[in-house]
């Protein structure tokens, strides 16, 4: 595997991923409570898989996640967050914040607010990565092999 | 002057002479990294204006912005061409640019002032409401989400309809599958 970047890329992007990762997951859980939120912590998300992307090569970066399973993440983030406002819709109105608030400076408080956080994150993240791949693989002038 | 409001001006002054560069250089790569500077600055301003949040997606989402755009601009030469300018066309513009100033400085004179919201008066706006009940109505500690994801979730699902839509825009331009081709006639597609 020759592909990619040098083996001082490599082995940073190696060690840090994980944590950039971890830290995209904390901002989309923790937005009801602290600065963030589902966009922010998408596009952080996104941003550790882009790194993934740019020191290790397409090939490698494929084999953990490929387009397809990119699209199929984009589009369940937006259905389920559509799912919140429709589930709300049953229970009285549209978006209504149909669970309990809970007790305030919770992770598990503030109602439907996690839920359409996850839903937005995995929505940004997938799509944003998505399109980064996408001009990554899809070059012209050139049939596509791998999918 | 307030030292505050002279640090936002030299940021803002930072920021127009980044985007003057970036508009009129001709390496695409200068003018890709110069709007990432732009970005950097309006990151800055928004958290010296007390929204931690505005900060944190406008700094993730310059950073993502930058790395595509230098992704799309690293392989491509700048392909416009200087074109010959007119005195009329030039001469209009500026006549033009005069008269929006003017109106502009005017129009300036009728709003608040800077640092004073409209909604925030004296009488009890609608922002009052959401900092008074935001926290019983919600249970959020963080009030943007607060609005975001509950007073105004239907904006925020326009929102995320805009960013599908354009996503599916970029899949739809990039894709080689099913794009007609009109140079071979007889190959099949696969």
């Amino acid at each position: 595997m020759t592909q990619g970047m040098s083996l001082i890329v490599k082995t940073i992007t190696r060690l840090v991923t994980s944590f950039i990762t971890l830290f995209g997951i904390y901002i989309v859980l923790y937005g009801h409570v602290s600065p963030g939120g589902g966009f922010a912590g998408g596009v952080i998300l996104s941003a550790g898989m882009i790194l993934l992307l740019l020191a290790f090569g397409r090939e490698q970066t494929m084999k953990i996640i490929s387009h397809s399973a990119l699209v199929i993440w984009d589009s369940a983030g937006a259905l389920a967050f559509l799912t919140v406002a429709v589930v709300g819709y049953l229970a009285g109105d549209f978006f209504i914040n149909f669970l309990s608030t809970g007790e305030p400076y919770r992770l598990a408080s503030a109602g439907t607010i996690p839920l359409s956080n996850m839903a937005i994150g995995a929505k940004v993240g997938a799509g944003l990565f998505g399109v980064f791949l996408a001009l990554a693989i899809f070059r012209p002038g050139r049939h596509q092999e791998e999918e | 002057m307030d030292p505050f409001m002279l640090l936002l001006l030299a940021l803002l002054a930072f920021m127009i002479i980044g985007s003057l560069i970036a508009a009129e250089t001709e390496d695409l790569l200068s003018s890709v990294v110069c709007v990432g500077a732009i970005g950097a600055g309006l990151a800055i301003i928004d958290l010296f204006l007390g929204a931690p949040d505005l900060a944190i997606t406008q700094v993730v989402v310059e950073i993502l912005c930058v790395a595509i755009l230098i992704r799309v601009v690293l392989n491509r030469k700048d392909e416009t061409h200087r074109t010959h300018k007119d005195t009329f066309a030039v001469g209009s513009v500026l006549l033009f640019l005069g008269v929006l100033l003017v109106l502009g400085g005017w129009a300036m004179t009728t709003l608040h002032p800077f640092g004073e919201p409209l909604l925030a008066g004296d009488q009890p706006g609608v922002a009052q409401q959401y900092l008074t009940n935001g926290l019983q109505d919600t249970g959020a500690a963080n009030y943007v989400m607060a609005v975001l994801l509950d007073y105004r979730a239907y904006d925020t699902l326009g929102e995320a309809t805009v960013i599908f839509v354009s996503i599916i825009g970029a899949y739809v331009i990039l894709r080689q599958r099913g794009k007609l081709r009109h140079d071979t006639g007889n190959e099949s597609d696969s």
